[in-house]
């Protein structure tokens, strides 16, 4: 991995991230457009949990990944603290990979 | 959320990227990248996903050439986060230039997470700071330290963000557009993942705005 490869990988992330507030920036927007960007980020963190969970590298799997989401839903259900959802979530998948 | 909730937040997610971060610094050490070169990548490219990809491939004999392309479709997402973004990241261009290097799922989650926008921003910030600290650092002792780390899965580390984005996302996703476009989008990737390259299913959720703003369109339209 060359030194040029590391710079126009961070170069490239980086207008993937700038490009929403650096091109679409300051300017004023309609309003429900306004609404459809913010919305944006909702489906894609939504995948992201289920995707975090059962990806095994090109297929679906169920491992202590799941049991853990299942008790973090329970925990977030319940109106627990953040850090007791994280925390709860983390032991289960630890619990479940000590016995198994 | 109130203020000091929100820093107490930022905190952990950062400690447990850091985590991660320690996990990363070990994998491009051992891929045969050098300490600096592990440690440019998490200041010039932080985003997690991205970085453990191109170590992956290249630690598994790849290309080079073969280490980007997943890497930028992983990045991608963060192109998603940063238009989302745009309402809540104000200020003149040089410190939204500055303010767009933390645009990372966690920043993204905690941001999404505050009903006001003044708020939203703090969170972005707090939490970007955070995790880019702690990433960072991470790296650098994974790096020198080697291969003495266990891996964090055995501590369940990897369980723990679809459980902070499930929690930052759940109490904010109450309307139907969200909601809607929430379960398009999570079940498309879901049913995306063994046919498309990594990175895509992710992206291709995006899609789920389209229902979710149809959603909308009908509620704004339909007599109170």
């Amino acid at each position: 991995m060359s030194w040029a490869a590391i710079l126009g990988l961070g170069a490239a992330a980086y207008a993937l991230k700038a490009l929403g507030p650096l091109v679409v920036g300051r300017r004023a927007l309609p309003a429900d457009l306004t609404q459809v960007l913010e919305l944006i980020a909702v489906p894609v963190l939504a995948a992201l949990i289920l995707v975090q969970t059962f990806d095994g590298g090109r297929r679906l799997v169920i491992d202590a990944r799941a049991p853990a989401l299942c008790v973090a839903a329970l925990l977030v259900w319940r109106r627990a603290p953040f850090l007791v959802v994280v925390l709860g979530a983390a032991a289960t998948a630890a619990l479940v990979r000590a016995v198994t | 959320m109130n203020s000091g909730a929100v820093r107490g937040n930022a905190l952990a997610i950062g400690l447990a990227t850091g985590a991660y971060g320690v996990s990363y610094g070990v994998l491009g050490v051992a891929a045969g990248l050098s300490v600096a070169k592990t440690c440019a990548m998490s200041l010039l490219v932080f985003t997690g996903a991205s970085q453990f990809a191109v170590v992956g491939v290249v630690g598994a004999g790849g290309s080079v050439a073969a280490a980007l392309a997943p890497a930028l479709l992983l990045a991608a997402r963060n192109a998603l986060y940063g238009l989302s973004l745009v309402p809540v990241l104000r200020g003149r261009f040089a410190s939204r230039a500055a303010q767009s290097q933390l645009i990372i799922d966690e920043s993204t989650a905690m941001a999404r997470a505050q009903a006001e926008p003044v708020a939203s921003h703090r969170a972005f910030l707090l939490t970007g700071l955070s995790v880019f600290l702690f990433w960072n650092l991470g790296t650098l002792a994974g790096a020198l330290l080697g291969g003495s780390i266990g891996d964090p899965r055995r501590l369940g580390l990897d369980a723990m963000f679809p459980a902070a984005f499930l929690a930052l996302l759940a109490p904010q996703t109450t309307g139907p557009a969200a909601r809607i476009a929430a379960i398009c989008g999570a079940l498309l990737a879901l049913a995306l993942v063994p046919f498309v390259p990594v990175g895509v299913p992710i992206l291709a959720a995006g899609v789920g705005v389209v229902p979710g703003v149809r959603a909308m369109r009908r509620a704004a339209k339909a007599p109170a």
